[in-house]
């Protein structure tokens, strides 16, 4: 193969912050004290606070040298199945931090918050547009909040009708999310299984689905990267019984402009603003996960909402079936910004561009290595593609050990033993925003290691080499938990 | 599209390779009854300039400092942010990447996590912290739920001084599943009234704010007593972590658990999100806590680095039966945190709580010496409740006028406070700029 990627870079060693302060030093420029000093009652304070001292290099070199020993999309391919890890626009990210949206104060009168109130009114309708839905909230902060408030308006429609239904109905190919989210409302979750083609059937939910079943949660496309192809009648199982239908939205990458949502036969659906949308994943969120409803939930959807009227926009508390809130203010509008931004600046035509190249991505991606690894449904992909480690097994080597050695390639590794349908699976999304020829170097790379696992299957034992530590003993780690120094 | 890289050539030969002939072919598995009729109703694509341009214009109407003199607290609070922490939070390394599941490429984010879980059990005087809840009120719903499953009860009791929006996110967690949700109302002096607990059985959990939402610093050792003399958990919830700087922090009062809102640690506002969820408990009921923790171990080599650790509470692996459902947190706001205690240091934090203290006093005073009455008499942080004549709200149109926003009227929260309105004063506000709002509300 061509030159890899990965090498050894000038990787410095950098000790807990605790490890490297000194008494005396600080990293903060003091205000200005112009006021009178009016001490507090004894009884009332701490002694002193336990926290390190540094200098403003101490803390800048050590941030510097830390951020140096992660991986992230801006360092390479990130083909984290499930995760959407595409470009974060960096322009997007200089929209949020203008200081009259980052330094704005929720609780503003709304004549000096109208720039943000439009805003989001704005997004409100390019995601109802996106998903073929009606109504949407941005108030959930991440994909399992929005998940956990689309069960709550599916509990109060319920409620509504004067019903109560205790179970709901996931399939295995859910998130686990998805039933932890069930769970909250009091649901318990009714597992389906997929079929031999990684689908839902349509027998199957009927087997399951009766009247004391509020409804089904469905991720389409699956975590397969399968469309789920029997959706609408699905759908009308449901609601023959009176139930609803959850759609997670966490794969929306695969179909804008392509499948719509609302015709499919789906109540309500969350997105995630952090993969679909292009914000930023840092290291593990924020995130934002609105929720978009058919009008029949549009009454239940939290408060305060956006409301329009002859130009002027106003928070309003006045939805008196609303299920209340799920976050102290309006969500996390920072994530917000960046999403608009990202819409603003690909419109339609580009949104739907984006979708074709994801599923051409993955598709090619599937073909190029499907001699290479086990391909668990070989049938056409949407988003992203699941192997799994069957054909290293006779080396004794696992999805793990082929994970690790791709970071010594230099790529993040895809998800792995996810989702659970798949023995050993190795899900890999590549998104569109990695060109062919970063794709052809991750199949070379994947090739390599299957070679490898034949000839030098120690090596991958052994992987990975490149990194700022080797691997970690996480059963020490959860045997003897050290959480805090 | 300059965020796609793909050639006409490149999308030609890589059909060629699956077998397609166009890049429609490729949903052939899409339904035809599901399919998208016609095209997206959106707007034009704009250019990054033309971007620019359009969120300026949004953002010049917002009612931000240095323009407007803005007097509200109320769980976001304006602090100085020094531009070192700004800036690191933009490496991308950091920015870009996911959850850290793979720990070999994440050591960045880990150790960082580490770190902030450890400045934060120190801030708060307890012995674990998890690595970030969405904001203080799902926190707050976090807590309780935590305390419903750990203690095998179904009743809690909340201050009704805890910040009223997060009162109401709990309500909505707590709601389905039908938790008996008591409220505490408050004593004469600001405080919550915690003689209700005498006759409450079955009681889990016991949650009191502090500061509470008028500012007053609560008694949290008291309420400690009280709660675990009905051996319920308690829970101490913040809204502006800054004042344990300052004061006594509630591990040294007996809380159980801790949690709350960590916008004033390095992050900027933005109308209200992202924020942190801070979130710590005492170490025997680790098992039972939400969210994810990262625990330090050792490399083949035997060296040192940290893991995502006790995962077996967590979604992926105990689905249903997990401690929470969140899987992405608010990590990045995390780091925020953790760069901004480092920067200010023990001292430095300290210095910077006592100076908040000492400028919401000085308004307190000036205030009072105007004429204006202070509600409550006991002891505050860095906001207070005032009461204001009755036709104030016209005097507050007027100070809107002149950029100058004079607090939040408390009337929409508790309808028996008509009138009052809560102040907050940190240390970006000068004695210059409280003096222009006492001379503009008595003119």
């Amino acid at each position: 193969m061509k030159e890899s990627l990965g090498t050894t870079g000038l990787i410095l060693n950098e000790p807990l912050l605790w490890e490297k302060g000194r008494r005396g030093r600080s990293g903060f420029s003091q205000p200005r004290r112009d006021v009178d000093s009016r001490p507090l009652d004894k009884g009332l304070t701490l002694d002193e606070l336990d926290l390190p001292d540094l200098s403003e290099v101490d803390i800048v070199r050590h941030y510097t040298r830390l951020s140096q020993w992660n991986f992230g999309v801006d360092t390479g391919m990130y083909p984290l199945g499930s995760c959407t890890m595409k470009y974060n626009p960096k322009i997007n990210e200089k929209q949020a931090r203008v200081p009259g949206f980052a330094a704005a104060h929720p609780l503003l009168p709304p004549v000096v918050s109208q720039g943000a109130l439009k805003l989001m009114h704005a997004l409100e309708r390019f995601l109802a547009e996106i998903t073929g839905m009606d109504a949407v909230s941005l108030q959930p902060a991440a994909g399992a909040q929005g998940e956990l408030t689309g069960m709550l308006l599916i509990h109060a429609f319920h409620k509504s009708k004067g019903m109560r239904r205790s179970k709901i109905i996931v399939p295995d190919t859910a998130h686990g999310t998805n039933p932890s989210s069930a769970a909250l409302c009091g649901y318990s979750p009714v597992p389906v299984r997929s079929n031999e083609q990684g689908m839902l059937s349509a027998e199957a939910v009927a087997g399951v689905m009766d009247e004391d079943t509020a409804g089904i949660m469905v991720t389409n496309p699956n975590t397969l990267g399968l469309f789920e192809e029997n959706i609408r009648e699905i759908a009308e199982i449901v609601h023959a019984k009176g139930g609803l239908v959850y759609g997670d939205g966490a794969n929306m990458n695969a179909v804008m402009g392509i499948a719509d949502m609302g015709r499919a036969g789906v109540d309500v659906l969350h997105l995630n603003l952090h993969k679909t949308f292009s914000t930023p994943h840092g290291g593990g969120g924020p995130g934002s996960g609105p929720v978009c409803v058919k009008t029949k939930l549009e009454p239940y959807l939290p408060v305060p909402r956006v409301t329009e009227e002859k130009g002027r926009y106003i928070l309003s508390e006045d939805f008196p079936e609303s299920i209340g809130k799920v976050h102290a203010f309006y969500g996390n509008f920072g994530v917000m910004v960046k999403a608009y931004s990202y819409i603003r600046s690909m419109g339609a035509e580009n949104l739907k561009r984006a979708s074709q190249l994801a599923v051409l991505n993955a598709n090619y991606m599937k073909e190029m290595l499907k001699g290479t690894f086990h391909l668990a449904y070989d049938r056409p992909c949407m988003h992203e593609c699941v192997f799994s480690d069957k054909f290293q097994h006779p080396y004794k080597i696992l999805t793990l050990d082929m994970a690790k050695r791709l970071m010594d390639y230099g790529f993040h590794p895809p998800t792995v033993y996810f989702p659970l349908v798949v023995d050993g699976a190795i899900m890999i999304e590549p998104t569109e925003t990695e060109s062919k020829e970063d794709l052809d170097l991750f199949v070379e790379a994947c090739k390599a290691i299957a070679n490898e696992a034949q000839q030098d299957p120690e090596r991958l034992r052994q992987a990975p080499q490149k990194c700022k530590v080797r691997r970690l003993d996480e059963t020490a780690a959860a045997r003897h938990p050290c959480l805090a120094g | 599209m300059r965020y796609l890289p793909h050639t006409a050539d490149e999308i030609a030969a890589m059909l060629e390779v699956i077998g397609k002939n166009s890049l429609d072919e490729l949903f052939s598995t899409v339904p035809e009854d599901c399919r998208y009729q016609g095209n997206l109703n959106l707007p034009e694509p704009i250019s990054e300039w033309e971007l620019n341009e359009l969120m300026s214009g949004l953002s010049a109407t917002m009612g931000v400092s240095p323009e407007y003199k803005v007097f509200i607290g109320a769980g976001s609070y304006e602090h100085f942010i020094p531009e070192s922490v700004s800036f690191l939070l933009t490496r991308s390394e950091f920015v870009t990447s996911y959850t850290p599941y793979q720990p070999e490429l994440s050591q960045g984010t880990l150790q960082a996590m580490y770190e902030y879980q450890t400045l934060t059990a120190r801030l708060l005087g307890m012995e674990v912290a998890n690595a970030s809840l969405y904001d203080g009120a799902s926190a707050l719903a976090e807590a309780l739920l935590m305390a419903i499953r750990t203690t095998r009860k179904n009743r809690v009791a909340l201050s009704s001084l805890i910040h009223p929006l997060y009162r109401r996110v709990v309500q909505t967690y707590l709601g389905p599943t039908g938790y008996d949700l008591i409220e505490l109302p408050r004593l004469e002096n600001g405080t919550t009234d915690l003689s209700l607990l005498e006759d409450l059985d079955n009681l889990a959990a016991v949650a009191v704010q502090s500061p509470n939402f008028y500012g007053c610093i609560e008694d949290l050792e008291a309420v400690g007593e009280r709660a675990h003399a009905k051996d319920a958990l308690f829970i101490a919830s913040f809204t502006e972590p800054l004042a344990y700087g300052l004061l006594k922090n509630p591990g040294s009062q007996g809380a159980d658990i801790v949690c709350g809102e960590g916008q004033s640690l390095g992050i900027p506002q933005s109308f209200g999100g992202p924020g942190l969820g801070m979130f710590a408990s005492r170490m025997k009921y680790v098992r039972g806590m939400p969210g994810r923790l990262v625990g330090q171990t050792t490399d083949l080599n035997g060296k040192r680095g940290f893991v995502l650790t006790l995962a077996t509470r967590e979604q992926h692996i105990r689905r249903e039966k997990a401690t929470s459902n969140i899987c992405t947190n608010n990590s990045l706001c995390a780091l925020a945190a953790a760069m901004y205690m480092a920067s200010l240091g023990g001292r430095g934090m300290r210095e910077l709580a006592l100076l908040n203290h000492d400028k919401s006093e000085y308004l307190k005073e000036e205030l009072r010496k105007a004429g204006f009455t202070i509600s409550f008499e006991t002891p505050t942080f860095n906001e207070f409740v005032v009461e204001c004549p009755t036709d104030f709200h016209r005097t507050y149109e007027h100070l809107l006028a002149k950029k100058i926003v004079a607090g939040l009227s408390l009337e929409p929260y508790y309808p028996e406070l008509a009138h009052h309105y809560l102040l907050c004063a940190t240390e970006t506000k000068s004695k210059e700029d409280m003096d222009a709002l006492v001379r503009e509300v008595i003119s």
